[in-house]
């Protein structure tokens, strides 16, 4: 199929020169033969909380219903087993809430905040992107507030409407000094939430709430972490490269089966796991070899972290692209309810786009 | 003297003011019927409620009652994802609006549904939201019970907390300007008012003289976060006086003092053209919507111990002293609104959706080149695979 798509020239040989310089890399994680049990997301979040308080005991959990176990339940004995002065409920205020946070995290703590829904994330914005953010740099590396750790469900649900279903993770990525994760499974938020605590700057972790109960694999029980910035080839193909995050990932999965049963076409599925910084070696080495890009999230298309994708692809790849990187991504409404199955990309809309693209 | 900051007298003493050091009072909950429902002789009840208004408000809480147990339950069924009770704040809710003026302006955090009631929303209108139908005038666009009506002076209700806050104080701002003698209203809860949108509202309000009237619904609970752990200090209504805005506290159990508070606090707004802050005491009867389990988190002789003080028998109470009301009235009024309340179901169950052209709608006053485009976008996906058209929704 690829080489019946592919047409080598100019580019095919500036991919292959371009490729060989991330062909070594491994985006797995070194998880194989550790022990695993069966977790849902939840499970997984709240297994490297309890980790994360074990180690270290200037690690804090804090937010909005956080002691009783969380309106999601990640935070679930945690109170019990680390003390209530270590686990606690704050008043209701997100720019409280993290302000405190960078507060603590500059005397040398490890506060791991939650904010409720990635909704309500804005009235913290000040403090993530003025504060926290140029906390290093504006102090002359002096001040840091490294140990700060946001964790946040954002998402489609199916029926969250505007303000229990955005991703806003792009006004993230706009900002120099945080790093931003967005896990796609179980096993994967937990390796890279320990790693988000542990990394000496602060991350805003999305953790895609319609996985919490519905994601169940296999974790490793014990510490793990899975690097940040390193992309995982979530399944290997030739003929196309998908690239999506958090709960994205599974709809390009799907939408990757269904073209190879229907169509014969090999997509490769990446997913990103950091969005900032993100790993454009992987990307760019996928592209070299299949030559055509497709980019899908459910934030709005416009400004979507689609965008600066396809802009650094474009530019390191264009000469392996048979196709003009394509963006799949949530319409430029407000989120909306009753037509939620239109606006996101679902795997149909993937579908169809993968075969317009190698139609082209 | 006068300092620039302001004018304050010198002392000697070197002495902190506040907890712990001398503690100023707590502000007492003003009331006017006991817990059960008798008439407290002495009370001060500057707004008289006559039969007609009592027998209307009254009604208006069956049937708010009424919507709420049949719509949770209708949740319960799977027919909607999604509502919240007002249990336990049907009087802070009813007796509110019912002193309010139709002009006046209403703000609302979600749990207020009996405002719109008394202003005339129906539970038809209700149901047609919650199902996300085409009647719905939010044009099926929000979650259940995330109301609103231009019509009925009723800002339509957004998720983010204490939002309301500060563009009440806006809009107060804006009738004052205008000259219309009518006041913004503005209801959120105890856990809201620890938003910083909170304290800008009120100092606003207060620097820039906006005739709001701002009512707190302090029912004890943000979701699992008890009151306890939101504030140190005399509550809400303590607050007010440190921003220069006059404060009550009041019993939000008790229609009766609901009434004559508000009826009251619009009166001073508007006559001083200035803010004002009530604090309505109450409990969350209900658990927080219908994705929460409140036994999780808070005692059940606790919920069992508020549930006996509800506010709508405390009223009916009330008027059968008054010889205004009887039991078999009320079991007749009752049925009556159950009734309504299944039948708005029953009706809003078997209206389309709204049609697929409202997607790109409202985003602006007119869809730009983008929109087109991605409308198109969508309506030519829709027309190669009609499978994803959600059931239910016409195109146009
Ligand atoms: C900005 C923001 N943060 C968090 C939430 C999630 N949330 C919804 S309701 C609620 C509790 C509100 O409690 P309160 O204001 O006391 O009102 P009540 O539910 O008791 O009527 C929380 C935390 C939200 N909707 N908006």
């Amino acid at each position: 199929m690829a080489a019946i798509l592919r047409a080598p020239g100019l580019g095919a040989v500036w991919g292959t020169v371009r490729g060989l310089a991330t062909a070594v890399r491994q985006a797995e994680p070194a998880t194989a033969g550790l022990d695993a049990k069966q977790m849902n997301l939840c499970s997984a979040v709240n297994d490297a909380l309890h980790i994360a308080m074990d180690e270290n005991p200037k690690t804090l959990v804090f937010g909005e219903d956080v002691s009783f176990g969380g309106v999601f339940r990640c935070t679930v004995g945690l109170a019990e087993k680390h003390g209530k002065h270590r686990v606690f409920n704050t008043p209701l205020c997100e720019q409280g809430i993290v302000g405190f946070g960078i507060g603590a995290a500059a005397q040398g703590y490890s506060p791991i905040v939650e904010i409720q829904f990635a909704d309500y994330i804005f009235p913290a914005f000040d403090q993530i992107t003025n504060e926290a953010a140029k906390y290093r740099f504006r102090s002359g590396g002096e001040f840091d507030v490294g140990g700060l750790t946001i964790r946040t469900p954002y998402g489609a649900v199916g029926h969250g409407g505007h303000y229990h279903s955005q991703s806003p993770e792009a006004f993230f990525t706009h900002i120099p000094g945080i790093k931003v994760v967005m896990p796609s499974g179980p096993r994967e938020t937990k390796g890279l939430l320990l790693s988000a605590i542990r990394d000496p700057n602060p991350v805003v972790v999305f953790e895609a709430k319609m996985l919490y109960r519905t994601a169940v694999e296999d974790v490793p029980t014990g510490d793990y972490s899975i690097p940040l910035g390193r992309a995982r080839i979530a399944r290997a193909g030739s003929d196309v490269t998908l690239v999506g995050w958090g709960q994205q990932v599974l709809v390009l999965e799907q939408a990757a089966k269904e073209l190879a049963a229907s169509d014969g076409i090999e997509a490769e599925v990446i997913d990103l796991r950091t969005l900032l910084p993100w790993d454009a070696d992987a990307v760019a080495a996928s592209v070299e070899k299949t030559g055509r890009l497709v980019v899908s999230h459910e934030a709005p298309l416009t400004s979507g972290f689609g965008a600066e994708i396809v802009a650094a692809i474009s530019d390191r790849c264009f000469y392996s692209l048979e196709a003009p990187p394509l963006r799949i991504a949530g319409y430029d409404t407000p989120f909306p309810l009753v037509c939620e199955p239109l606006y996101l990309p679902g795997v149909q809309r993937v579908v169809d786009g993968v075969r317009r693209l190698l139609r082209a | 003297m006068d300092f620039p900051g302001g004018k304050v007298p010198f002392t000697e003493d070197l002495a902190w003011l506040g907890p712990g050091f001398t503690p100023r009072p707590t502000i007492p909950c003003y009331r006017a019927l006991d817990s059960q429902g008798a008439p407290l002789p002495g009370t001060s009840l500057p707004h008289d409620i006559d039969q007609a208004l009592a027998t209307r408000m009254y009604e208006t809480m069956i049937s708010l009652q009424a919507v709420d147990t049949i719509f949770y339950e209708a949740q319960r069924q799977g027919r909607f994802s999604f509502y919240m009770t007002s249990t336990g704040e049907e009087s802070t809710a009813v007796a509110s609006a019912a002193a309010l003026n139709p002009d006046d302006v209403v703000f609302t955090q979600y749990r207020e549904q009996g405002v719109l009631m008394w202003r005339g929303y129906t539970p038809l209108d209700m149901a047609n939201q919650c199902y996300g139908n085409a009647l719905d005038s939010g044009k099926g666009r929000q979650m259940p019970v995330h109301y609103g009506s231009k019509a009925l002076n009723f800002h339509t209700i957004s998720s983010p907390l204490a939002t309301q806050l500060p563009q009440a104080v806006g809009a107060a701002y804006a009738l004052k300007l205008e000259g219309k003698a009518a006041v913004a209203a503005c209801y959120f809860g105890e856990g809201a008012a620890s938003e910083g949108d909170f304290h800008a509202a009120l100092n606003f309000s207060a620097t820039l003289s906006a005739p709001v009237v701002f009512i707190c619904r302090n029912n004890g609970w943000a979701i699992s976060t008890p009151a306890s752990e939101q504030y140190r200090g005399d509550g809400i209504a303590g607050r007010g006086p440190s921003y220069g805005v006059p404060s009550l506290r009041v019993d939000g159990g008790d229609a009766v003092a609901v009434y004559n508070a508000v009826a009251e606090a619009r009166r001073v707004a508007l006559e001083r053209r200035g803010p004002v802050l009530l604090e309505a005491m109450s409990y969350r009867s209900g658990h927080h919507s219908t994705s929460d389990d409140s036994s999780r988190y808070r005692a059940a002789e606790e919920m069992a111990a508020w549930r006996a003080r509800d506010p709508v028998a405390r009223f009916e109470r009330w008027m059968a002293v008054r010889g205004w009301w009887d039991e078999a009235r009320g079991v007749g009024a009752r049925k009556a609104a159950r009734r309504e309340a299944i039948a708005a179901l029953a009706a809003a169950a078997k209206q389309p959706r709204p049609p697929l052209s409202e997607m790109f709608s409202d985003v602006y006053d007119e869809p730009p080149p983008h929109l087109v485009a991605q409308r198109a976008e969508v309506e030519a996906f829709v027309r190669a695979h009609p499978e994803t058209l959600p059931a239910g929704m016409p195109l146009e």
